[in-house]
């Protein structure tokens, strides 16, 4: 008779189990809805995305291409100071004929290339020789080897080959940290070759610097559309939008344009008087030209969070502290600014973010100085197509990013983004 | 924040100052936008204001890069892969976006949040790392250069704007409507085409116009995905900053503006429609 | 009956669209002038006489790393590349271009000279179809260097002469050589004192003392933007897009010859086509590049043609009707002193040298 104290649904299931049911029923009819586009980001945006992230790690070209040679040589003490003896040679004899043919020779010699200059013609030529040898008619291979090229009897090559034989390498990440892996261990590169850390460095101070100016020039537009009546404010809206709306190209090249030595700004200048004629300012192609332009594009996203946030601060507040004999500054500084506090975090994380990504701009304006980490993670793509170390860069990028993305989630909540 | 009478001297000038400094910015924002409208016009093959232009003279200014835009096969071409691909991807991300943020809006949704970081994170991740991916991972999947590559890779891209937009005008929905509906014996179908879709129809509109606007806009992501055969409009006028300057650039930039306010207008007027809609006096 | 026409138009259907898409070639090159030069001299006349229909794709600059991508995937859709010669020996290398037997695939001069002897050295590697000779010079604006118009390309590292920016290419490759030039180094031994750190460093620090006054350009666009805003009073960047600069805009700008470095640009066909696709990239190959073909391409934009049984026949420029043979790099009054591309050189070391300037370039 237990079951007298159960309430019962109205078809005669005890009410918790039907409720529970009717919760699990709503959870999978949510999930349904997700799935389909949980699934497609997925597949279209986030394997992608570890698909090349795994190339900053992934070194199988050597064991691929020298199967024979890597087995033996992994026996040769790379300290002997000596080059390795007639078996390595002849296992590599044997790859390199096979390499030859399939074409795999001058790929395998631009990767160790990254790590020792000279590699890539070394293997080059040597490929060209290579395919005459007799391999039952060579009576010592070191010697045939180092008739073709000297460079062969160099124990540092060999050092080369051997360190990076394995299937995975940390190479592309130590290059991205400005370190270099020799006999001695993990060194710091030449000084004459150090760019990334700096360049990381300047990215972040840049991205700050813009990230000041978006907060500097959004909060009174900000201030402005959320107190003015909604008619007007709407209005001033679009002019905030259009630049938001308007081709990221045509903006850029409009600085360019603006920014130049003969420029407008520096002929209105000159015209004016304020600056001589011999003597303009220059502001383009350096940190000036990249933090005017990227200010410009990324405003709009301090504004519109700004704005949302300091719609909810009711204005009634502000009379209260004045009422209470505060003055304006005070009634601002003490009630209004701790409010919208909250759209300050919202728009400098969301600027921020967008930022250290940036590379079309800082491309176009920034010269030498006003360059990203972006512009050379582009050039390893395209360009150098050391893919490895473009990946490794993009790595480090994305945990930045990612760390950052965390934060803003914890302080302001994906879903609090707001877009006009 | 009109001034009250009883203002002192002190806030007079504070408050013209104020007004002054939101001038030069809104200054700021837009000048840069309409200098390129009269360069549009440059009768030379630079982007520069020629001392022609200057005085204001006839010869200076021409309308050839107009119709360089109108009869050169190039522009006409990507003009039409642009209308091809940003349509599709848009209708793609809408659809998949608004279901989805339907979806996230119901009460109990296990890993939200999870799922939330997942789907705007196409949004936050560095173009150029998105772009790189996308160029490895379409290029081993058969998509890198074909139309379909593209269409993918710019609805995903436009997914995030949609989830945002149409969750914050879930926010503000009145689940009794649907419950009302759901009493009155309509099925979930039926629910959603007559009584949800109407009134989040404004956030899903302008979701979908961010969406169209980030493809008609995207220029790293086409360039790696994509081959001549998907050159859209930016990719275009990226070849032309690159290659070969011409005001071409800025007629195509002019017409793109005039389209982008016309675009603000509608969204304008349909955001008063739906405050009109939701019952909220517009100010 | 009615069923069977359908599917009979349908069957013409599919077969008009397969053939229609079979007719369809896509050649990549490098955009602008450059194309539109050979759209001009190779793609129109080719059209008209087989009605295939030539899609240009101005991708050459990455064209490496795309047909990498795609050899990857096993899905090329590229039929002709338009490359210089350093990227062709990589992808030669590497096998993603196809090897050219020249004197069966590629047509013999008029006079019946085999084309592997008319092309002669220029022939870089098997997969390589020479196209044009074009070069890396200096134009500088008439009106802002002064008095006396510079002749030595060492006038760039003269900052107390020629006061002013000047642009230069956002890499490495012909600046350190200009650099060891101008520091007194013989132009026979560059590359070996390049090859040294020493070498580098002393390009490096001849490079330092004009640093300051650079603006580093990476499309072949920029320098005669910059020279026509008066942005720079000399710059370097390829002489065919001074030539338009020159004499197709009218610019005040004139024409440095000294020290200009020599390439190669030309034609590669993509490994692993189909055998249809393969025959009629062929076919293109064949017909673009003989000798009227090249002596044609002159007639729209001032770059040598690789044959020297063209060189006679280059004639006036289409629509200015000038004579170009004085505006080509080979014209032996503007090839008084020039360098060539060291391409095995900096098949090495370009990584290494490379990673210095972008670290120098920073500092």
């Amino acid at each position: 008779m237990s079951n007298t104290n159960t309430v019962l649904a109205s078809d005669g299931t005890s009410l918790k189990k039907s409720l529970a049911k009717s919760l699990r029923r709503q959870k999978i009819r949510a999930l349904l809805l997700i799935a389909p586009l949980l699934f497609f980001v997925l597949l279209t945006f986030i394997a992608p995305i570890g698909d090349m992230l795994f190339r900053s790690v992934e070194n199988n070209i050597v064991s691929d291409t020298l199967p024979r040679t890597v087995k033996v040589l992994s026996k040769w003490d790379s300290m002997s100071g000596q080059a390795p003896d007639e078996e390595v040679f002849e296992a590599f004899a044997r790859d390199l004929k096979i390499a030859v043919k399939s074409k795999l020779h001058t790929k395998l010699g631009s990767r160790l290339n990254y790590e020792k200059t000279g590699i890539s013609s070394l293997v080059r030529q040597t490929g060209r020789k290579v395919k005459k040898l007799d391999l039952d008619a060579t009576p010592s291979f070191k010697d045939a080897f180092e008739k073709m090229n000297k460079k062969w009897m160099d124990p540092s090559v060999w050092q080369t080959i051997q360190q990076f034989s394995s299937k995975y390498t940390d190479g592309y990440f130590l290059a991205a940290a400005d370190l270099t892996r020799t006999s001695e261990g993990i060194q710091k590169v030449d000084e004459d070759k150090k760019i990334y850390f700096k360049l990381f460095v300047r990215t972040l101070y840049m991205s700050l610097g813009i990230t000041f100016m978006c907060i500097l020039l959004g909060y009174p537009i900000a201030f402005l559309l959320a107190t003015l009546p909604m008619r007007s404010s709407n209005v001033l809206m679009i002019l905030v939008l259009l630049p938001f709306w308007t081709s990221l190209l045509v903006r850029t090249s409009a600085w360019k344009v603006l920014l130049q030595n003969q420029g407008v700004i520096n002929d209105f200048l000159v015209w004016l008087g304020v600056i001589a004629d011999g003597n303009r300012l220059e502001l383009i192609n350096n940190v000036t030209g990249t933090v005017i332009a990227m200010t410009h594009i990324l405003l709009p996203f301090m504004i519109l969070p700004l704005f949302s946030v300091m719609k909810t601060i009711p204005p009634t507040y502000m009379r209260a502290a004045k009422s209470m004999g505060a003055n304006d500054f005070m009634a601002f500084r003490r009630v209004y600014f701790p409010q919208s506090i909250p759209g300050i975090g919202a728009g400098s994380i969301l600027v921020f973010i967008l930022a250290i990504g940036y590379y079309i701009t800082p491309e176009i304006v920034g010269g030498t100085k006003g360059v990203f980490i972006s512009n050379r993670i582009a050039y390893h793509i395209s360009s150098s197509l050391n893919w490895g170390l473009g990946a490794a860069l993009g790595a480090i990028l994305l945990v930045v990013v990612l760390a950052l993305y965390w934060l803003y989630d914890k302080f302001v909540g994906i879903d609090n983004v707001k877009l006009g | 924040m009109a001034l009250p009478i009883y203002a002192s001297p002190m806030q007079k000038i504070w408050y013209y100052t104020f007004r002054i400094i939101c001038g030069l910015v809104f200054f700021f924002l837009v000048f840069p936008i309409m200098v390129i409208i009269p360069l549009s016009f440059n009768a030379q093959d630079f982007f520069t204001f020629t001392p022609e232009m200057l005085a204001f003279k006839a010869e200076g200014f021409s309308f050839k890069h107009y119709d360089d835009f109108f009869t050169n096969q190039d522009w006409q071409h990507a003009l039409k892969n642009s209308l091809r691909i940003a349509p599709m991807a848009t209708i793609l991300s809408v659809s998949f976006g608004t279901l989805a943020a339907i979806g996230l809006s119901q009460s109990h949704v296990p890993f939200r949040r999870a799922i939330m970081a997942i789907m705007i994170s196409p949004m936050i991740v560095p173009l150029i790392i998105s772009a790189s991916g996308m160029y490895f991972f379409y290029s081993r999947i058969g998509l890198q250069g074909t139309y379909a590559g593209v269409v993918l890779a710019h609805a995903v891209l436009g997914v995030p704007f949609v989830i945002i937009t149409v969750t914050a005008t879930l926010v503000g929905f009145d689940k009794s409507l649907t419950r009302a509906a759901a009493n009155m014996g309509a099925g979930p179908v039926r629910t959603f085409f007559k009584i949800q879709m109407p009134l989040i129809l404004p956030g899903v509109i302008s979701g979908g116009l961010f969406a169209f606007i980030t493809s008609f806009d995207e220029v790293v992501v086409v360039l790696f995905v994509g081959s001549a055969g998907q050159k859209t409009l930016p990719w275009q006028m990226f070849t032309g900053l690159r290659e070969q300057i011409s005001p071409t650039i800025l007629a195509v930039a002019t017409i793109l503006i005039a389209m982008s306010i016309i675009l603000l207008t509608t969204l304008e007027l349909l955001r008063r429609r739906s405050e009109r809609l939701r019952g909220m006096s517009p100010g | 009956m009615k069923i069977k026409t359908i599917m009979l138009g349908g069957a013409a259907f599919a077969m008009s669209a397969t053939a229609a898409l079979a007719e369809d070639m896509t050649i990549v090159s490098w955009g602008g002038a450059y194309t539109a030069s050979q759209q001009a001299a190779y793609h129109d006349p080719y059209s008209a006489m087989t009605g295939v229909n030539i899609i240009n794709d101005a991708s050459s600059g990455e064209a490496v790393a795309k047909l990498r991508a795609m050899s990857e995937a096993g899905n090329v859709t590229w039929d002709v590349v338009d490359v210089v010669a350093a990227d062709a020996l990589r992808l030669c290398d590497e096998g993603l271009a196809m090897e050219i037997d020249a004197d069966t695939q590629l047509a013999d001069a008029p006079d019946g000279t085999k084309a592997s002897v008319d092309f002669g050295d220029l022939m870089v590697n098997e997969c390589f179809i020479p196209q044009i000779v074009y070069s890396t010079t200096f134009g500088y604006r008439k009106d802002l260097v002064g008095s006396t118009a510079p002749t030595s390309v060492c006038s760039v590292f003269d900052t107390a002469a020629y006061p002013g920016k000047r642009s230069l290419e956002k890499r490495p490759i012909n600046n350190m050589e200009w650099a060891l030039m101008c520091d007194g180094v013989a132009k026979s031994d560059v590359y070996d004192v390049l090859a040294t750190d020493e070498g580098q460093a002393r390009a490096f620090a001849k490079l330092d003392t004009i640093k300051g006054d650079v603006i580093w350009w990476s499309a072949g666009a920029d320098t005669p933007q910059l020279l026509a805003d008066g942005e720079v009073i000399m710059g370097s960047t390829y002489n065919g897009r001074l030539f338009a600069l020159i004499e197709e805009q009218g610019q005040n700008v004139g024409m440095l010859w000294d020290g200009q470095v020599f390439d190669l640009d030309g034609w590669i066909i993509p490994a692993g086509l189909s055998d249809e696709r393969k025959a009629r990239a062929l076919d293109y190959v064949y017909f673009a590049t003989d000798t009227q073909r090249l002596a044609d391409q002159a007639k729209y934009i001032s770059y040598g043609p690789a044959r020297k049984s063209s060189a006679p026949l280059v004639s006036k420029h289409a629509t200015l009707g000038i004579d170009m043979a004085p505006h080509m790099p080979t014209d032996p009054n503007n090839a008084k002193n020039t360098l060539l591309y060291n391409y095995s050189f900096w098949a090495d070391y370009r990584d290494d040298i490379d990673a210095k300037f972008q670290a120098w370039l920073a500092k």
